[in-house]
């Protein structure tokens, strides 16, 4: 009997113990090491592309000649419209002043950016998947979002990650080959 | 690997190389350590103990004058498309290296490369090098390197890709265009290099290429053929003893 006691309580404790252990645990895992792990960066200037509707896609997301994908336009781009300031916001303002006037490349944040060892053609995916099944959808985007470095491979939380390329590719009937994507 | 990665498709991409037209200039060296972004050490001066993709060996058929007779030997990675396997990728106990079976491309990933160093033992070609040291580049030559390569870090094994890079960039314009990328053409750094036309590259399986054509050619020959690896380089040369040598007494001893 005495034994089954203390046998009780100790398992009501040990209980306890495990689910405020599970609890902690939890936390530090999906939010406390999150939140070490990447540092929170935001864009040079906030980009809106709800105000530019106006234009396609294309028109600045290009495919050039050779099969290679302009990807983010540079600043020739920018400047077509905005030599000189067309509105009133102040990210408008900061990119007249700040980089078309001093003639200098906005130096964005890529989202999707991949390591150095990776080679994605977009031109071998362009018709086959759609861009937001990779990419967030920006359609009704008015301001960009924030970007998460990893702060220690330095590299976009938000970039595409091998397993996810190597499952599209298998279930697709793409080639899983290691040179089809590393360089 | 399940049994369809070893179905062959029309893609093989091979490599001629005609040791009657090279003058051994080492043109297909220099563009290929430029292309791939191969480091080097102070003292290159023993290419046998630095990086090199493209090797151009000096062979004689070691007779005096004035029967002395010489020859250079480019040699990249032969590629072999033994059944299966290639010595390299049949030893390498983390698939790093494995042999794309669509083009015949072997491969090596180096950031899975755990150095171990099987495959350079297995490699009967020397066409596999070990980086002993971190890649290091003059500050002034960094603006140079190739972004369509990525450099290796020391601990892991490197050797040529047949330029593999160059076929995604041809592959990605066949996309873009709506051609087939399976029928896309490409020029490795070395063959471009080349000053007298030595090097050809192409695909061995289409029998209109002229790689698959200068395969057939009687004076062809491969290198270590009797080891049945199945190099898919191919050289050429009139004289006799060049053919003897390929074979590294291996002829002699079957007899």
């Amino acid at each position: 009997m005495k034994e089954n006691k203390s046998g009780g309580s100790g398992s009501t404790l040990g209980i306890i113990a495990f689910f405020a252990g599970l609890i902690v645990s939890l936390v530090v895992g999906w939010v406390v090491f999150p939140n070490l792990l990447y540092s929170q960066k935001t864009q040079p200037m906030n980009f809106s592309h709800v105000a530019h509707q106006d234009t396609s896609c294309e028109d600045c997301h290009v495919f050039r000649d050779d099969g290679t994908y302009g990807g983010v336009p540079k600043l020739a781009k920018c400047k077509e419209c905005h030599e000189s300031q067309m509105g009133q916001t102040k990210d408008e303002q900061l990119l007249v002043e700040e980089y078309v006037q001093k003639d200098r490349e906005i130096p964005w944040k890529i989202y999707a950016y991949q390591p150095d060892n990776v080679y994605f053609s977009h031109a071998a995916h362009k018709g086959k998947v759609e861009c937001v099944q990779c990419h967030r959808d920006v359609v009704k985007e008015e301001k960009t979002p924030v970007y998460f470095e990893n702060k220690l491979t330095g590299y976009s939380k938000q970039t595409m990650k091998m397993d996810e390329c190597e499952k599209c590719h298998a279930d697709k009937g793409g080639s899983n080959n290691c040179e089809i994507c590393h360089k | 690997m399940s049994d369809k990665a070893h179905a062959q498709s029309g893609v093989r991409y091979g490599m001629a190389i005609d040791l009657d037209k090279c003058t051994g200039c080492m043109a297909c060296s220099v563009a290929c350590q430029a292309e791939n972004n191969i480091s080097f050490r102070p003292d290159e001066s023993n290419k046998l103990r630095s990086i090199t993709w493209m090797e151009v060996y000096l062979l004689d058929n070691k007779k005096d004058y004035p029967d002395y007779q010489f020859t250079y030997l480019p040699r990249p990675c032969m590629h072999c498309d033994a059944p299966h396997h290639s010595p390299c990728t049949f030893v390498c106990p983390v698939n790093a290296t494995t042999r794309d079976e669509h083009n015949g491309i072997v491969t090596h990933i180096y950031p899975r490369c755990i150095g171990c160093r099987y495959c350079i033992v297995a490699c009967p070609y020397h066409a596999r090098d070990f980086n002993w040291w971190d890649p290091k580049w003059p500050k002034s030559m960094e603006a140079m390197l190739s972004p369509e390569v990525s450099p290796r870090m020391r601990g892991v094994v490197e050797k040529c890709t047949f330029c593999h890079h160059r076929m995604l960039k041809a592959r990605s314009k066949a996309y873009n265009e709506g051609s087939d990328p399976d029928q896309i053409t490409y020029v490795p750094a070395c063959a471009e290099a080349c000053p007298t036309g030595a090097i050809k590259f192409g695909n061995l399986h289409d029998p209109q290429s002229e790689v698959a054509k200068l395969a057939k050619d009687p004076r062809a020959f491969r290198i270590l053929a009797k080891l049945h690896t199945e190099p898919k380089v191919f050289y050429l040369s009139k004289y006799q003893w060049v053919h003897k040598l390929s074979d590294n007494g291996l002829g002699e001893a079957a007899h």
